[in-house]
């Protein structure tokens, strides 16, 4: 899977090896990012931000498939 | 305690970026408007809503006015109607003291209903249907001419009237500002003025008593007011010398600019814009150097902009997320160019009306109109907003709640903050039956 080919940081920054593209996030899109390096589903991960944050699961989801199609446009995710 | 959210982002670093967001960090938050919090606001007025705030209303009026009077004694303020005809506004403008300058028989009938009298009336514009001109002048409202037709209808009326009307003329003339507004009343430098006074003394119906211009408006340059001041009064002068009569006023029309961001200036409006004072000071200056030993004229001064737009403010909510094609991001709104008329040629400032985390990124805020040309704002930077998140736009006080349109939606509420931090309702939002009202089915289609 292309995730696992990302240099991540701790601080959010990401570096795309196959591109030279990079990128930073925040601090939920990094464990966003980590988590579905790991395979959780985005489901699964909102309930985990849910559960840290000040935020309920629906709304935690849609931001999750928000994220995502922004991995998509910048060709970090492929549908599997 | 859970931690404070913030939206999963993921932005792609460009050379530059780094710079852009911190600067980009310091986003501006509104919670409230005079004390009282937008939240409330919204919750019991709804979503889009007009704010005024009287109080800013107020201190501006006050300030320009003891500006101006600190710098020539005689300074009237004639409220431009057409920045903001709002009934509870105009009252404000009226009881500091403002006279009325109205443009349209719309705008007459208006003031007179709010209590004006027609001789604190000026009646400007380049169309005055021949009734309510009548009207006007029996009323005794200062009639600026602006063509010689209407100069005609005036000589007529006079006749009807069995009596002489004064009127003060519309000029226009070279200041070095453009667009020069030059559709507007006759010509200075070309010798037009000078000839149509002539013919208007040799009819011998009409008497000039002001003279008057208005040379376009946002206009950043103090000097020109100058320019115009010494030219209507050399001008005045050379009409008391040759016809005898007294110009009593000399009217310098609007103009003066807020504190907005004009398309195309990338300076801040704190530096783009001159202080006020400087334009106190350029009229004063060529008003008092000029006059030889005669009363000082009434300067009147229709100043619309400077007065009010930055005493209103629209609240706005975030009402759909999505991602453009070009990948940046966007928002629709449910207020559009149909309420904000002005942001074809303004970028307001946009202030979140709660505090929201998160890496600022340029964003495109659209209206709700179907419609392609329903773009309020191109780039400004946000942080990720949801559904649901407030913005305050500003400054939106002149121009709009005028010339918004009636179109695919309807107009909401207009609320007042008053002096005393209570929120007033001062046009109510349309419905569908206000819409229909006027609206008639022929038989066959019933
Ligand atoms: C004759 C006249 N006076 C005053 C104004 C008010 O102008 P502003 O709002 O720029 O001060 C206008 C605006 O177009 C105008 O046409």
């Amino acid at each position: 899977m292309k995730l696992n080919r990302l240099a991540i940081s701790e601080e959010g920054f990401i570096f795309d090896p196959e591109t030279g593209n990079s990128y930073t996030v925040n601090e939920t899109g990094l464990k966003v990012l980590k988590a579905l390096r790991a395979g959780q589903s985005p489901s699964e991960i909102a309930e985990a931000l849910s559960e840290e944050f000040e935020i309920s699961v629906p709304e935690a989801l849609r931001d999750v498939e928000e994220f995502l199609e922004s991995l998509k446009r910048f060709r970090l995710w492929e549908e599997s | 305690m859970k931690k404070p959210y913030q939206k999963p982002t993921i932005v792609k670093l460009q050379i530059g970026t780094l710079r852009e967001q911190k600067s980009a960090l310091a986003q501006r938050v509104r919670f409230e408007i005079d004390g009282v919090p937008v939240k409330d606001l919204l919750q019991k007025f709804g979503s889009p809503l007009f704010v005024f705030s009287e109080k800013r209303l107020r201190e501006q009026f006050r300030y320009a006015k003891r500006l101006f009077e600190t710098h020539y004694p005689r300074v009237e303020f004639s409220w431009s109607y057409k920045t903001n005809y709002l009934d509870a506004i105009c009252r404000i403008f009226h009881q500091e003291g403002a006279t009325a300058e109205v443009v349209s028989e719309f705008e007459y009938e208006k003031a007179r209903r709010l209590g004006v009298p027609g001789e604190k009336i000026i009646f400007n514009g380049p169309y005055k249907p021949r009734t309510i001109l009548k009207k006007a002048v029996e009323e005794g409202a200062r009639i600026h001419v602006d063509s010689m037709d209407e100069i005609l209808d005036l000589e007529e009326i006079a006749k009807e009237l069995e009596r002489k009307i004064s009127i003060g003329i519309r000029l226009n003339l070279d200041t070095g500002i453009y667009p020069r507004w030059d559709r507007f009343g006759f010509n200075l430098e070309s010798g037009e003025a000078l000839q149509v006074v002539q013919r208007i003394a040799a009819g011998g119906q009409l008497e000039i008593v002001g003279l008057h211009c208005h040379q376009g408006t946002f206009i950043l340059e103090p000097a020109a007011y100058g320019r115009a001041a010494e030219k209507l009064l050399g001008f005045a002068q050379k009409l008391e010398e040759a016809f005898g009569w007294t110009i009593e006023y000399l009217d310098l029309g609007g103009g003066f600019p807020s504190r907005n961001r004009l398309k195309g200036l990338y300076l801040p409006p704190e530096v783009a814009v001159p202080p006020l004072s400087e334009y106190a000071e350029s009229i004063a200056k060529a008003l008092l150097s000029n006059l030889n030993s005669r009363d000082y004229p009434l300067l009147i001064l229709e100043s619309g902009r400077a007065l009010v737009d930055e005493a209103g403010f629209l609240i706005t909510t975030v009402q759909a997320v999505k991602r453009l094609p070009d990948g940046r991001r966007a928002y629709v709104l449910d207020a559009g160019v149909n309420l904000l008329f002005t942001a074809f040629w303004y970028h307001f400032r946009v202030d979140l009306g709660e505090e929201v985390l998160g890496p600022p990124e340029p964003s495109v805020l659209y209206g709700p109109l179907c419609m392609n040309i329903d773009v309020v704002e191109e780039a400004v930077n946000l942080p990720p907003l949801s559904r649901g998140v407030p913005l305050v736009l500003s400054p939106v006080g002149a121009y709009n709640v005028t010339q918004w349109m009636q179109f695919i939606t309807y107009r909401p509420r207009v609320i007042l903050i008053t002096e005393k931090g209570e929120a007033e309702v001062i046009r109510e939002a349309e419905t569908l039956e206000d819409l229909v009202r006027l609206e008639r089915v022929p038989a066959h289609l019933r």
